[in-house]
């Protein structure tokens, strides 16, 4: 294993120490327990978002902590929830009387840590509502199972979710067009080659130098299948596919098209996989109105990309074009 | 039985001692249960969050079982994060509720605070029988504590056959598909593994009977 670190079990604590450094125009860093808000948190008036997750999906969330997307971010453990300890002083500080959403991956680990923290902060007299993000289509979505992952979608949540916080939407509208995001938002990950969790210090998982790992979640859980290795035009298509027929989009509607890296894929090899995905969307009829490519939300240095494909409203459209400044997304201002 | 403790706090604290020592000397054992089908963590975890339990009650001691289970339960829900955080602590939590601040537990009271236990588990984890979770334990057992104290039998007996049902259910958790966690993205690939929190469940109410002396 070799990594920029100097201790694996200060990785976390390092990492969001130099982070809270290079970036304290926006935000500030609470060490202990662990969380991040916004310099200027709470905002008077405004609904709070507040987001976090395991460790290891940098930018994700807490390269988007600032105006027109979160107000605070609770980093856990690397690929580990975060606790209540920490979620629940989070929420506290993002709360400027208006409430507070929570916007959470639907894991196991972190579904359970936001829903205990709800309720001890809505025992302090803050009102919480909660947006479960769900879009990736590798899983089966069945009683059965624990639902399918939050993955890249919660990018385009808190994106679309922050600009109607920050224009003034009041709690319950807020909650309703991150809901939305979600409803309209599937994906679907490959993964090239594993990643290695520092303080395991052993690849999460086996790929041969031929295989790859279709369906893969965002901390190397497996995916659908292995299959040998393919070019990045079928490798998108075995992408696309399962997120167009869950999806179901009309020609001629209007979408998002997000390709993300996974941590360990050079940017020119997702502009490849964009290109490809572009074309059959066009095929299919759609109309790609907005596009984001690049690493948002990544596992560790894992090589891989995962496609998004959202479809857009004009309010989804003029929320996703509003302004925003944070570490990891600017435009606008 | 003999040697059998009355159930205070020195009682519930010895528990929390033990259950530390035993889930520390299977941590390994735990995670590599949790790598099969999960994500590899849950003895490291309950391990850190157990250890803290314990160096909570080296500089504060408790002073009713009530509040013993309540300093267990903020402890692990802070400091073992994942799933497990979350589903120890709503279970010791419940328990400390149940249990008001009685300075010894009979058996009835004590067959109801592992309701109360359970029940907080199955509601936090909206899990069932049969998901192949924790509640593969919880259920016998709380169901062998119940029979047992409307049988009349003593708290330390009481303990005892939770802890019998326990490890049995534990071990029922092998052939089932896994419904609920990390584990149902595998599907049948889980069959003839058992479940991790099954079996730390099981090694706690062992403790839990350990140190009331009912059983060696």
């Amino acid at each position: 294993m070799k990594k920029l670190i100097n201790d694996p079990k200060a990785v976390v604590d390092e990492s969001v120490e130099g982070f809270g450094q290079a970036h304290a125009a926006h935000v500030k860093v609470n060490p202990d327990p662990l969380f991040v808000t916004r310099k200027d948190a709470p905002r008077a008036g405004k609904v709070g978002l507040v987001s976090g997750g395991g460790s290891g999906h940098e930018p994700l969330h807490a390269g988007y902590v600032g105006y027109g997307m979160l107000d605070a971010a609770v980093p856990g453990p690397m690929f580990t929830s975060p606790t209540p300890d920490a979620i629940i002083p989070a929420t506290i500080a993002a709360n400027a009387g208006a409430g507070v959403v929570h916007i959470v991956k639907n894991y196991t680990g972190d579904v359970l840590n936001f829903e205990t923290a709800a309720e001890m902060a809505e025992a302090e007299g803050v009102d919480v509502r909660t947006v479960l993000v769900n879009d990736d289509v590798a899983v089966e979505d069945s009683l059965y199972t624990a639902g399918r992952r939050g993955v890249a979608g919660t990018v385009l949540v808190e994106k679309i979710a922050g600009a109607a916080a920050e224009r003034g939407d009041d709690l319950d509208a807020v909650a309703a067009i991150g809901n939305r995001v979600n409803e309209n938002v599937r994906s679907m990950g490959v993964a090239l080659a594993a990643c290695t969790v520092p303080h395991a210090g052993v690849p999460s998982f086996e790929l041969a130098e031929d295989e790859i790992e279709i369906g893969i979640g965002i901390h190397g859980e497996p995916g659908r299948h292995k299959i040998p290795m393919e070019n990045a035009d079928g490798i998108t298509d075995r992408l696309l596919e399962p997120i167009l027929t869950d999806l179901k989009p009309a020609a001629g509607e209007k979408v998002l098209l997000f390709v993300n890296g996974m941590g360990g894929t050079p940017i020119s090899e997702l502009y490849i996989v964009y290109r490809h995905a572009a074309k059959v969307l066009a095929e299919a009829g759609l109309v790609v109105e907005r596009s984001l490519v690049g690493n948002y939300i990544t596992a560790l240095e894992m090589q891989g990309c995962s496609i998004s494909v959202l479809r857009l409203d004009d309010e989804m459209t003029e929320l996703w074009d509003a302004p925003v400044n944070t570490p990891a997304l600017r435009w606008g201002m | 039985m003999s040697n059998t403790t009355a159930l205070d706090v020195a009682w519930a604290i010895d528990w929390l001692r033990r259950s530390a020592a035993v889930v520390a000397e299977n941590r390994v054992l735990l995670s590599e249960l949790d790598r099969a089908i999960g994500d590899g963590d849950h003895g490291e975890n309950l391990d850190r969050g157990f250890s803290a339990v314990v160096e909570k009650l080296d500089a504060e001691l408790p002073t009713t079982p009530g509040a013993a289970f309540k300093l267990a339960a903020m402890t692990l829900m802070s400091k073992v994060g994942g799933a497990a955080g979350p589903l120890y602590g709503t279970a010791y939590l419940r328990a400390a509720t149940a249990v008001g601040d009685a300075p010894v537990l009979d058996s009835a009271t004590l067959a109801a605070a592992l309701a109360a236990a359970r029940d907080g588990v199955a509601a936090r984890g909206k899990a069932e029988v049969g998901d192949k979770t924790m509640i593969d334990t919880w259920t016998p057992a709380v169901d062998a504590a119940a029979n047992a104290a409307a049988d009349g039998a003593e708290p330390a007996a009481v303990l005892a056959a939770a802890a019998s049902a326990a490890e049995a259910g534990a071990v029922s958790t092998d052939p089932l598909v896994a419904h609920k966690g990390r584990a149902s993205y595998l599907g049948e690939r889980a069959i003839g593994h058992r479940d991790p929190g099954a079996v730390s469940s099981a090694m706690i109410l062992r403790a839990a009977a350990l140190a009331a002396g009912g059983e060696s």
